[in-house]
């Protein structure tokens, strides 16, 4: 046990490599929550009326509503007033091209290994990156023009697209939905629009990279995707953040659309700082995401690796409404010191025939608590609806948690639903065996996890399924059970 | 255990009379031990502070139990009934078996239709409010001991009001060869009636006995019955506990088992419901020591409106222990089944096995299934699984025994019968056991 302990420590010790602080001047809004707030916001991004008027709104009905406690987790009381709700960094107005942004910011993102340029060149991913809250550069977007998709930052497809947002914006995610999104239809800053018409398969990966960077910001991002009519698209988030002592909040709204025939890949990878070892400081990602399925035989599929954070609190829902559609759900979450992560899916089966699939494997180490939490839900309607659900645990250390609470309802006879979970820890035996082989503990647990993750691994684009398998044996240094 | 949500809706009529009832209780039943006195005080203000579980509990989310009798029940049907009917009562009561048998008719003890065979060196025999003034070293160390009524809201009302119930003592090192079957009637021929009986059992170490909680009705109106046990399973003690309902389409139950186990005992439960109106079973299972073993099994075979929702939970506190939990469930017309089962790893109950297992078919597009198996594990090296389904017969089991010449009613009447069978043939009590493979039997042949 003793060497288990000592690797156990040099594990808790592994540092987090993206915690680094920009020095951008940023120009931010005054600490805070008020109606002057949300139209101060309004006034910056140069938002036409409607816009405001949804925004105070939603504002509003946050009023009306109290922070939810139901999760498996604690963290203390939140001062919504001690807040910046809105952070840009300073830059030369609506760069042209990429030479134009700040090098500093480039710098940023090189840093992170997602060089706006070299993406560009090498990869041939469409970037937004997000910086605070203002989306500061997207890439290929007149290659993508020429095929008629949308792919920009969220405030200027309000000025460009009204009529798209107007009809999309709370379709999927309704301003009154909870309290986290309620406030993000207040405040929300940026985010990326996204639009593929119909009959067109996106060439490349579309990919939005959020970067937290000012202190005492939250960020408010929104995210809407809309692909119609046997139209296809596949796309990427990633997210880190500076270290930081206090806790940082984070509160996004995703909403997914798919039309007839159409299909949305939404993967992400989550690395914001997750505090240091003794659970001080980090992100508290509160996010709604939810896609609906709309036209028959469309799908949605979400990829997540959840490594950052102190609290991950997320579920990407899937409401299957279309005949035929189908709905997936690949989750890795790690969780290890303090972290807290209570994460899992919703799956709404309203057409008939509707399929959904539902893969969780959560890894918890140190003292942190891990919980999956679903909702398979099968409504009256919806014959011959199938769901095949597994959430596996693996547990390492005694002093972690991993929890449970799938929730099955089904009110449809011809519906079949199988849920299966299992928990346990690393087998001695698997570590033997590798031992054996001359592979030492360390690169044991980082191939076993790594086999273990596979299965949601390998449904993330080539790039980011090399990075995440990355980031999760960083994660894990030296964690052994 | 983290997930204890109370939130205390607008007082209801119904809460407001069992607060009442609880309070005058308090005020003038003064013949009991101060011992019962504090455990029923410090009940009733737990009872005040919890209140009935209103919809937002999330522990009562599909099982609307507090409007349901608020609905039903006036404040004035809450008093004592005593009739009874005596002859629809000795029809109900299991014959040709060498058994002791206890009859509570509306909660109160009735001599009149018990018989006990077990001579008394075997195991001890008595009626709580007995034990109360004759065995109060035992009350005092048992009694309300395990039954938490600081998170449960009918635990709570039924240790604040509880007069009567059984108390069973088996002493060491005795196997009690004769069953013992307790009759919980519900009669409400003249009017509506609540009940609320309390039962302990203590089984010392290395001995072992089998319990059978068995619900009735005998009238056309509504009922309701609130009932609490609890099970002391000492060192290699083995207890076989079976609770088995057969109620009237109007009775409502709230019950609530708590088991404690230590070193090295057994514990065994099968629960089946059959019928009644709205069923809500709590199983509690402590295991408070090593090298335990428990299974837990339950079959719901539901039709009309009636609802039937299975709570159990498992507390591993102490290593090497093993839990197997199977529940299957059938759902016919428009009933309604739940199924809630936790299972809390603690962080040291190392190298800890433990499995559960949920299995339902539905019969008709009115009925319905909620379920949500849940595992909540704190330590590392433990072998936990949980895996839940839903679905209707297989349609290749059917073709085939189709091929051999069964029509389709008779095949899937043989696939449902051999589905429940995997609950029933752990009923040790054969006569039980019979009985209730025809009515499950019957049932199939009028149902499909």
């Amino acid at each position: 046990m003793s060497v288990d302990n000592q690797i156990l420590e040099e594990f808790t010790n592994a540092d987090y490599k993206y915690g680094f602080e920009s020095n951008i001047e940023s120009d931010s809004a005054p600490k805070g929550l008020s109606e002057d707030t949300v139209r101060f916001i309004s006034a910056k991004k140069e938002e036409p009326e409607w816009m405001l008027e949804w925004r105070l709104k939603a504002y509003h009905h946050w009023l009306t509503l109290k922070e939810p406690r139901w999760p498996n987790v604690t963290f203390p009381p939140i001062d919504y007033q001690d807040i910046i709700y809105y952070a840009a960094p300073k830059q030369k107005v609506n760069p042209a091209n990429l030479g134009e942004v700040d090098p500093e910011l480039l710098d940023t993102f090189k840093r992170l290994g997602i060089s706006l340029e070299e993406q560009k060149r090498l990869t041939g991913v469409a970037v937004d990156a997000v910086m605070d809250s203002v989306s500061v550069a997207t890439t290929f977007k007149g290659k993508l023009g020429d095929l008629g998709i949308i792919f920009c930052s969220f405030s200027e497809a309000v000025r460009e697209h009204p009529e798209l947002i107007k009809k999309y914006i709370g379709s999927v995610v309704p301003a009154s939905d909870n309290y986290f999104a309620a406030l993000n239809s207040a405040v929300f800053s940026d985010g990326s629009f996204c639009y593929i018409p119909k009959g067109v398969r996106c060439p490349m990966e579309l990919s939005t990279y959020f970067r937290i960077n000012a202190a005492n910001t939250g960020q408010f991002e929104r995210t809407l995707i809309v692909a119609e009519e046997d139209s296809y698209v596949s796309y990427l988030e990633g997210c880190t953040a500076p270290m930081r002592d206090e806790n940082q909040l984070h509160a996004a709204v995703v909403e997914l659309y798919a039309a007839k025939d159409a299909e949305i890949k939404y993967s992400t990878v989550q690395n914001w700082y997750p505090g240091d070892k003794n659970g001080k400081g980090g992100i508290y990602n509160f996010v709604t995401k939810r896609g609906i399925c709309a036209g028959e035989r469309s799908k949605i599929s979400w990829t997540q690796v959840e490594t950052g954070s102190a609290i991950t609190w997320k579920y990407p829902s899937c409401i299957l409404k279309g005949d035929h559609s189908t709905g997936e759900f690949y989750s890795v979450a790690v969780t290890n010191n303090y972290q807290q992560a209570d994460t899992g899916t919703k799956m709404i089966h309203i057409g008939k025939n509707t399929r959904s699939r539902i893969v969780s494997k959560g890894v918890s180490a140190g003292f942190s608590q891990n919980s999956y939490r679903g909702l398979v839900q099968v409504m009256k309607r919806a014959d011959n609806a199938r769901n095949f659900s597994q959430c596996d645990s693996l547990l390492m250390g005694g002093k972690c948690g991993a929890h449970t609470f799938p929730y099955i309802e089904s009110n449809n006879k011809t519906a079949q639903i199988e849920h299966e979970a299992t928990t346990s820890k690393i087998g001695e035996d698997q570590i033997f065996y590798c031992n054996q082989r001359g592979i030492d503990d360390e690169d044991a647990i980082a191939l076993i996890v790594n086999g273990y993750c596979k299965e949601v691994l390998n449904q993330l684009p080539m790039e980011f399924a090399v990075e995440a398998q990355k980031l999760l044996a960083l994660t894990l240094e030296g964690s052994v059970g | 255990m983290s997930q204890i949500i109370i939130s205390k809706q607008h007082q209801t009529a119904i809460e407001e009379a069992f607060l009442q009832q609880a309070d005058l209780f308090q005020k003038t039943s003064h013949s009991t031990s101060p011992y019962v006195q504090k455990v029923r005080r410090e009940a009733f203000a737990n009872l005040e502070k919890l209140g009935l579980p209103g919809n937002k509990n999330e522990e009562y989310k599909y099982t609307r139990i507090t409007r349901a009798l608020n609905k039903h029940f006036a404040p004035e049907n809450i008093k004592p009934a005593y009739a009874e009917n005596a002859i629809g009562i000795s029809q109900l009561i299991l014959s040709g078996i060498e058994a002791n048998i206890l009859v509570f008719v509306n909660g109160k003890f009735s001599q009149q239709h018990s018989n006990m065979v077990s001579p008394p060196q075997e195991i001890i025999i008595s009626t709580l409010s007995e034990a109360f003034e004759s065995h109060t070293n035992l009350i005092e160390r048992y009694y309300g001991k395990y039954a938490d009524s600081k998170t449960d809201a009918f635990t709570a009302l039924n240790t604040a009001v509880a007069e009567d119930g059984i108390f069973i003592y088996v002493p060491q090192g005795k196997v009690v060869s004769a069953p013992v079957l307790i009759y919980f009637i519900t009669d409400t021929t003249e009017e509506k009636t609540v009940s609320q009986p309390r039962n302990l059992y203590i089984i010392e170490e290395n001995s072992q006995v089998d319990l059978v909680e068995s619900f009735h009705t005998v009238g056309e109106q509504e009922g309701y019955h609130n009932i609490v046990s609890e099970i002391v399973v000492n060192k290699q003690a083995v207890v076989n506990y079976h609770k088995i309902e057969i109620e009237g389409k109007d009775t409502y139950h709230t019950g609530n088992t708590h088991v404690v186990q230590t070193a090295e005992s057994l514990f065994n439960a099968v629960t089946v419901s059959v019928s009644g109106g709205m069923i809500r079973n709590n199983l509690n299972l402590v295991i408070d020591a090593e090298n335990c073993e428990s299974h837990m099994y339950g079959l719901y075979m539901l039709d009309q409106e009636t609802l039937v929702d299975n709570h159990t939970m498992v507390d591993h506190r102490k290593a090497n222990s093993f839990s197997n939990e199977l529940y299957k469930g059938i759902m016919d017309d428009k009933s309604k089944g739940v199924f809630n089962g936790k299972v809390y790893v603690r962080p040291d109950a190392q190298k800890t096995n433990a499995f559960q297992s949920n299995k339902n078919i539905l019969l008709t597009d009115d009925a319905s299934i909620d379920t949500k198996p849940q595992l909540e594990i704190w330590a590392d090296d433990v072998k936990c699984s949980h895996g839940a389904t839903t679905g209707q017969i297989d349609a290749e089991q059917l073709f085939y025994l189709q091929t051999r010449g069964l029509d389709k009613r008779q095949a899937t009447a043989l696939l449902l019968k051999a589905f429940a069978s995997d609950v029933l043939q752990n009923i040790r009590i054969q006569p039980l056991r019979e009985v209730l493979e025809k009515i499950i039997s019957q049932r199939l042949q009028k149902d499909l």
